[in-house]
């Protein structure tokens, strides 16, 4: 995607906490970015507008649509994408995922998984934020992404199952229990 | 859905910035947060030939608060602007209002003032700025100008803002003393366009009697609509509804019918208003 007399712009980026850089067009999104030129294909592209909310990473540790950011924007920035959210481990193993994963795991909260990545960043953040939240909170807090299979129900256990989760990872509770 | 080529300038000052408009201006476009900008980019609704990206601007990510109001530089996000406390303090309509601005995972990249220099009818803060009687400030190679509110937003996605200008900040007048505010909408979701939406500015005077209630209406006419509503509401609720109703001039499309966003409009102003009188009465937002 470049005509010919295209200038193009070094972006150096850390991704997930290595040092990641690339040669690119001005008009190349950070999905696009991430997907094409850093091989990081978790994050999904969808709506390439700002609505579905699948292609959300967190910049700065904020989630935000990456559709919707020319990577050139926020070189020297941080980015965590969906392969930066679960820990070393046999992927897919339990000891490889984070608390959200699990939940999602536990919970049924993905079928077609499309529309997953933007989910667990999403999450992710908003559990940050806000590590117990009422139900009515996490409703709103998925509000800006959009799943076409599940009808919401289970993400919404998912997020209020990874919030107990993520407590009983705490060392706090933990010295409770 | 791929954007088409553009010039790409990225100034690291305010100065620098002015000089790319004044030589592109009038093929050139601000890239603040880009939350709407890049999607007209994307659909190619739109295709300028420079982009002036000003995320590199950090002068301009600011956020103060003095007695007379807040000012909210051109790189402020919102979210930024809605979590800041003092801001929330002397103009409580800033998060009253922020929280209906689309998702937060938008308001982490969007800026305030770039939605006000969108001039969408159906954004928040273009309500907010008219409310509250607010300014935008502008400079370009030729100076620097304070626009008003009232001469700011001439029509949907139109601003007084001139090709070479920028809007560098925006300044939000402080609630006045023994004033409430509220800020109400109706969207099909959380998060959506409002298809109707509506803040009020109730005042009293020190005996607790309605001095002054104004309104400002969102997605029901064509630049953020102000109305003072203090005679009507004073012979009766339904009587302010009624002056809403038949100021407003909505348009039908696939979300809602014109006649189902008047009727917000009489609603909503009820509902805001209520809750604005309330809030002085109570003086929680009193200076």
């Amino acid at each position: 995607m470049s005509e010919p007399s295209e200038p193009r712009y070094d972006v150096p980026l850390t991704v997930n906490g290595a040092h990641r850089s690339a040669r690119v067009v001005a008009r190349r999104t950070l999905s696009d970015f991430l997907r094409h030129d850093l091989g990081l294909t978790g994050t999904h592209v969808g709506c390439e507008h700002g609505v579905c909310g699948a292609c959300t990473v967190l910049l700065d540790g904020a989630p935000v649509r990456s559709c919707l950011i020319f990577a050139v924007s926020v070189a020297g920035q941080q980015v965590t994408t969906v392969e930066g959210l679960g820990k070393p481990g046999e992927p897919g193993s339990e000891a490889s995922l984070s608390p959200v994963q699990r939940a999602f795991r536990e919970c049924h909260a993905l079928q077609c998984g499309f529309c997953t990545p933007g989910f667990l960043t999403t999450i992710t953040a908003g559990l940050a934020a806000n590590p117990a939240p009422s139900r009515d909170q996490a409703v709103e807090m998925i509000a800006g992404n959009l799943c076409r299979c599940t009808g919401y129900q289970n993400i919404v256990d998912a997020v209020l199952r990874a919030a107990e989760l993520t407590g009983a990872d705490t060392p706090a509770v933990q010295e409770r229990q | 859905m791929k954007p088409a080529p553009f010039a790409w300038h990225g100034p690291r000052s305010v100065p620098e910035a002015v000089t790319v408009l004044s030589e592109h201006g009038s093929q050139a476009k601000v890239l603040a947060g880009g939350q709407s900008l890049v999607p007209v980019l994307a659909m190619r609704l739109a295709e300028p030939a420079h982009l002036v990206d000003i995320n590199k601007v950090t002068e301009l990510d600011t956020v103060t608060t003095t007695p007379s109001g807040v000012t909210v530089g051109a790189l402020a996000r919102h979210s930024r602007v809605e979590h800041d406390a003092a801001a929330a303090r002397a103009q409580p309509l800033l998060r009253q209002a922020l929280r209906l601005v689309a998702h937060p995972t938008i308001r982490n990249r969007g800026t305030t003032v770039g939605s006000l220099a969108h001039a969408d009818p159906a954004g928040e803060m273009t309500a907010v700025l008219a409310l509250c009687g607010g300014s935008v400030t502008a400079v370009s190679n030729r100076g620097r100008r304070v626009i008003a509110a009232a001469d700011f937003f001439l029509g949907p996605l139109e601003s007084a803002l001139a090709a070479d200008e920028l809007a560098i900040e925006a300044f939000f007048p402080a609630a006045p003393l023994r004033a409430g505010t509220a800020f109400v909408e109706i969207a099909r979701r959380h998060g959506d366009y409002a298809l109707c939406g509506v803040g009020a500015i109730a005042e009293l005077d020190p005996a607790g009697r309605l001095t002054s209630l104004r309104c400002a209406y969102l997605s029901v006419f064509d630049v953020p609509l102000v109305l003072d509503v203090t005679r009507s509401w004073l012979s009766g609720e339904s009587d302010a509804a009624e002056q809403a109703r038949s100021a407003v001039d909505p348009q039908t499309d696939l979300h809602a019918t014109a006649d189902y966003r008047r009727h917000l409009a009489g609603v909503l102003t009820i509902r805001a208003a209520r809750q604005a009188i309330s809030a002085a009465e109570q003086g929680a937002f009193a200076a």
